[in-house]
């Protein structure tokens, strides 16, 4: 029974890992550049709604809200401000600036906020749900967090795939100066990931810490690693390769923690990581481009 | 025994036949151009002759030796250098650096020289020197040897590729559209200078061209690719008679 | 003597001299410059704790510079390096201790220990990493900076008379009577002696600097340069580009562990979490700002950054903000349209005097 509980844990953090994968793969695939401040908009994201549920008493789902809208807007004003000017530049400048805005994030969260932890309140009530006679203890919140996932899954594949905006995204990853031909905005269109992006890191800053209720300005770096490791564990630039890359590094990351060590169980994950693109250079469903001579 | 021997050779890309049962030989200091339209497939004969590609069938033999399977770095050793049709300089070092990277094999040292510059260093160093300007000379590229290699113009860069190519003492010397970009004195003039390197240096040159006229001046033996597949081969003058190979230039 | 001027003079004006001439130029300047400030004792305490990490910091950037600009792949995870040669060092040092009496000895022992086992970790890593390519590989170099972060947090080493002894996860051995714990898994070390000196850290960066730029200025590093400028190219005239791409890490990384092991015995304790992934960031971050391929370029950012958050103390908390928009500031300003104006003119002026000759030339024939 313990090992169903732990793959209910280990599916549960990987949804978490999966919806900022989600966000590391989008703007990747359009951008063409890791993000590493996206890490920190999750924390942003779960110290929107702790103001909100705490400081203001709103009910969670007003705090979910602003932490979106909040995060949505850090998003693009990142992108606009930070990120736009260097489109051209080469892919560690871009880098560099990112992990500097990293550093801002996590600094003005401390101004904010202070170093020490906060302990966060789960955005979802109720109590556990106990299944066979009490062996099997489901928190509510683990449920949530899966079913967010999915939905979200979903949804995002629809978008990319059926609507008009979602269209525009996937052609101006395949090509920028062509999709600009279409008569594509390719400005909007990298807007907008930035913002889809940034809104799925503050749902997942919110879920994150209603799991693991400690928030702290640096809260959001380790899972920010993680998730970006999912995604090209997944094959970065795939929004499927994000969702099966989470989940299986959320399953792996509490198996081996369970079972092996849980000092291990990261170096674990990154072993794991490590094997795969050792056989698959391209991630689990990335697409091979080689150097056309 | 032909110094280039090609049978049979064929590659596919997925569903695709890029190549197909292209046989040739070439004889030890003979220039010979492999010409066709855009698409043909000459650059992939080109990627396979050097160990880029691996093909799907078919041989490759440098004086009776095999090459397929082999790596590119390899290939080199074994006496074949290439150009390629985008120029690929190394564009952060020197003029003269690019030369004497080709030299790499050429005159060696080693890596505690390299780390404490003792040993032979100074003695190879200005050897490898001396042999880099050498051969940019041959080119006229000898007052430009301090120029970073993406400051010069283009028709340089196309002739330093040459040289650098050189520089590994080929015994086959593969030209991927040498004269791609330049303007007919230009052109004129780097057929020449390919003529004197082929005395001077006693390689075997194969030479890619889709401009049929500029190759027939030189090239003694040429063969003519189209869709992948030989389409004739002979001497310029019966090449050009060849009605197929005027249709396939020129349509229909 | 006018001859060895001249000799001089055709030196400092080729590109390789003038870095060499620079990057040496600097060290010196500044290792005299804090002697007669420290001798004066016009030197903070706080500066004065810095000098051994400053050192440490340069070697380090300085042999990352190595695989991200010479050699053009990204690293993530450059600290896991210097993890690997500080433990090592402090267990060479400990173990030494009684045999060795003389202390710089021990130091450049153990510093000699450091590089060897982050070598041999750097051809662990480099043999699958530099298998894969552009971000992929740099996502790979920080998982294994993880990893390597993760096992030495639960390493055990103890000596006793009957010598070292190893365990993982758990401390799995008694040690004998008089016997002492070296590395004590999350704990880390504690209650090493301070080898480390502002001089031997001096000494440090002035091999590193012989060392690296005399590989960039030989046959190896124009090997190393060409892979990087153009692996396919570097193929094409038979450079073995496997081969150069693993020596460039490899010797990346046994500097790390040197700079590592000076790092290490610059403290009385030390801990795994030291060397994280912000730390490989850190260092990277000199790297680039410091410009890539730039080997004085490396010194100086590493010295200023590795000051300024310090020096920025008076503005109390406001410090790593301000730090941050500074970083962002100067790489927006880096890749401005201002930056790129310049360089162009540059390049087309050599082009135009390039120009200008040929036509000279033709009218003189």
């Amino acid at each position: 029974m313990s090992f169903l509980n732990h793959l209910i844990n280990g599916v549960s953090l990987g949804s978490i890992y999966a919806i900022i994968a989600l966000g590391y793969t989008m703007v990747y695939g359009i951008a063409k550049m890791l993000n590493f401040a996206h890490g920190d908009v999750i924390m942003v994201g779960a110290y929107m709604c702790f103001c909100a549920t705490v400081y203001l008493g709103w009910p969670p789902l007003a705090g979910v809200a602003l932490a979106v809208v909040v995060c949505t807007t850090l998003g693009v004003v990142i992108e606009r401000l930070a990120y736009k000017p260097l489109r051209m530049a080469p892919s560690l400048a871009v880098l560099i600036t990112a992990i500097g805005v990293s550093y801002f994030l996590q600094n003005m969260a401390l101004l904010i906020w202070g170093s020490s932890q906060k302990s966060f309140t789960s955005v979802v009530g109720g109590s556990p749900i106990q299944l066979f006679g009490g062996q099997l203890t489901i928190a509510p919140v683990t449920i949530v967090t899966i079913v967010t996932c999915v939905v979200i899954m979903v949804v995002l594949t629809l978008f990319t795939n059926r609507s008009k905006a979602g269209t525009a995204m996937r052609a101006v990853s395949e090509d920028k100066g062509a999709a600009q031909l279409m008569g594509i905005n390719v400005n909007t269109t990298i807007s907008l990931t930035f913002a889809i992006g940034s809104g799925l890191a503050a749902i997942a800053g919110v879920l994150l810490c209603s799991a693991y209720p400690t928030l702290m300005p640096t809260t959001g770096s380790m899972p920010g690693i993680k998730a970006f490791t999912a995604a090209v564990f997944g094959g970065i630039g795939s929004i499927p390769g994000a969702f099966i890359g989470g989940i299986l590094l959320g399953v792996i990351e509490i198996f081996a923690g369970a079972y092996i060590s849980t000092q291990l169980s990261n170096a674990i994950v990154f072993a794991v990581l490590i094997i795969v693109l050792l056989v698959k250079p391209d991630g689990l469903l990335g697409k091979h481009i080689s150097e056309k001579v | 025994m032909a110094m280039l021997e090609v049978t049979s050779l064929g590659i596919s890309f997925g569903g695709l036949r890029a190549v197909d049962e292209l046989s040739m030989k070439i004889e030890k200091g003979g220039l010979v151009g492999l010409i066709g339209p855009n698409g043909a497939g000459k650059t992939t004969v080109f990627n396979m002759l050097t160990g880029v590609y691996r093909p799907t069938d078919g041989g490759i033999r440098l004086d009776g030796q095999n090459l397929i399977g082999k790596k590119p770095h390899e290939i080199c050793k074994l006496g074949v250098a290439r150009t390629f049709q985008n120029i690929r300089l190394f564009s952060g070092l020197t003029v003269l650096d690019n030369v004497k990277t080709g030299l790499h094999n050429e005159i060696t040292y080693s890596l505690a020289e390299s780390l404490f510059h003792v040993g032979s260093y100074r003695k190879k160093e200005r050897a490898m020197n001396e042999r880099a300007m050498e051969l940019l000379s041959v080119f006229g590229l000898e007052s430009v040897a301090d120029y970073k290699a993406s400051n010069l113009p283009y028709g340089k860069q196309r002739k330093l590729e040459i040289a650098r190519a050189l520089a590994t003492d080929p015994k086959l010397l593969l030209l991927d559209e040498p004269a791609a970009g330049m303007n007919p004195n230009e052109t004129g003039e780097l057929m020449e200078t390919i003529e004197l390197v082929r005395k001077k240096f006693g390689v075997t040159v194969l030479l890619i061209e889709h401009d049929m006229k500029l190759v027939s001046g030189i090239c003694e033996y040429l063969y003519v690719l189209n869709f992948g597949r030989l389409l004739a081969e002979g001497t310029p003058a019966e090449v050009l008679k060849n009605p197929e190979v005027v249709t396939a230039y020129l349509g229909e | 003597m006018k001859k060895v001027m001249q000799k001089f003079r055709r030196y400092a004006a080729s590109k390789p001299g003038r870095d060499t001439l620079i990057s040496f130029g600097i060290v010196i300047v500044a290792f005299i410059v804090m002697q007669v400030l420290l001798s004066l004792g016009m030197v903070s305490s706080l500066l004065e704790s810095l000098l051994v990490p400053i050192c440490a910091y340069i070697v380090m950037a300085v042999s990352l510079n190595l695989t991200v600009g010479i050699l053009g792949e990204l690293s993530l995870g450059h600290a896991g390096f210097m993890s690997v040669g500080a433990f090592a060092g402090v267990v060479a040092s400990t173990y030494l201790a009684d045999t060795v009496a003389f202390e710089p000895l021990r130091l450049a022992i153990a510093i000699v220990v450091g590089g060897i086992c982050a070598a041999i970790a750097g051809v662990i890593v480099g043999v699958p990493v530099l298998r894969l390519k552009g971000d992929y590989l740099a996502i790979v170099t920080l998982a294994f900076g993880e990893i390597i972060k993760n096992i030495v947090n639960v390493l055990y080493i103890g000596m006793d008379s009957n010598g070292l002894h190893f365990s993982l996860l758990q401390q799995s051995f008694e040690l004998a009577e008089g016997g002492e714990m070296i590395i004590n898994g999350p704990m880390g070390v504690s209650g090493v002696s301070r080898l480390a000196s502002f001089t031997s850290g001096f000494v440090l960066v002035l091999i590193t600097l012989f060392l690296i730029l005399n590989l960039i200025n030989s046959r190896a590093g124009r090997a190393i340069m060409s892979v990087r400028d153009n692996k396919i190219a570097a193929d094409s005239i038979g450079i073995s580009t496997t081969r150069y791409k693993l020596m460039a890490f490899v010797i990346s990384a046994a500097f790390a562990g040197m700079a590592g092991t000076l790092y290490g015995l610059n403290y009385t304790t030390i801990t795994a979490t030291k060397f994280d992934f912000n730390t490989s960031i850190l260092i990277l971050v000199f790297v680039v700002l410091g410009g890539l391929g730039n080997i004085w370029g490396s010194i100086i950012a590493a010295a200023l950054l590795t000051v300024l958050p310090e020096m920025l103390r008076e503005v109390g908390d406001y410090r790593m903000l301000i730090y941050a928009i500074l970083l962002i500031v100067m790489m927006l300003f880096n890749n401005s349209s201002l930056k790129q104006r310049i360089l162009e003119k540059r390049g087309m002026k050599q082009m135009e005097k390039l120009e200008k000759a040929e036509q000279s030339g033709k009218e003189g024939a």
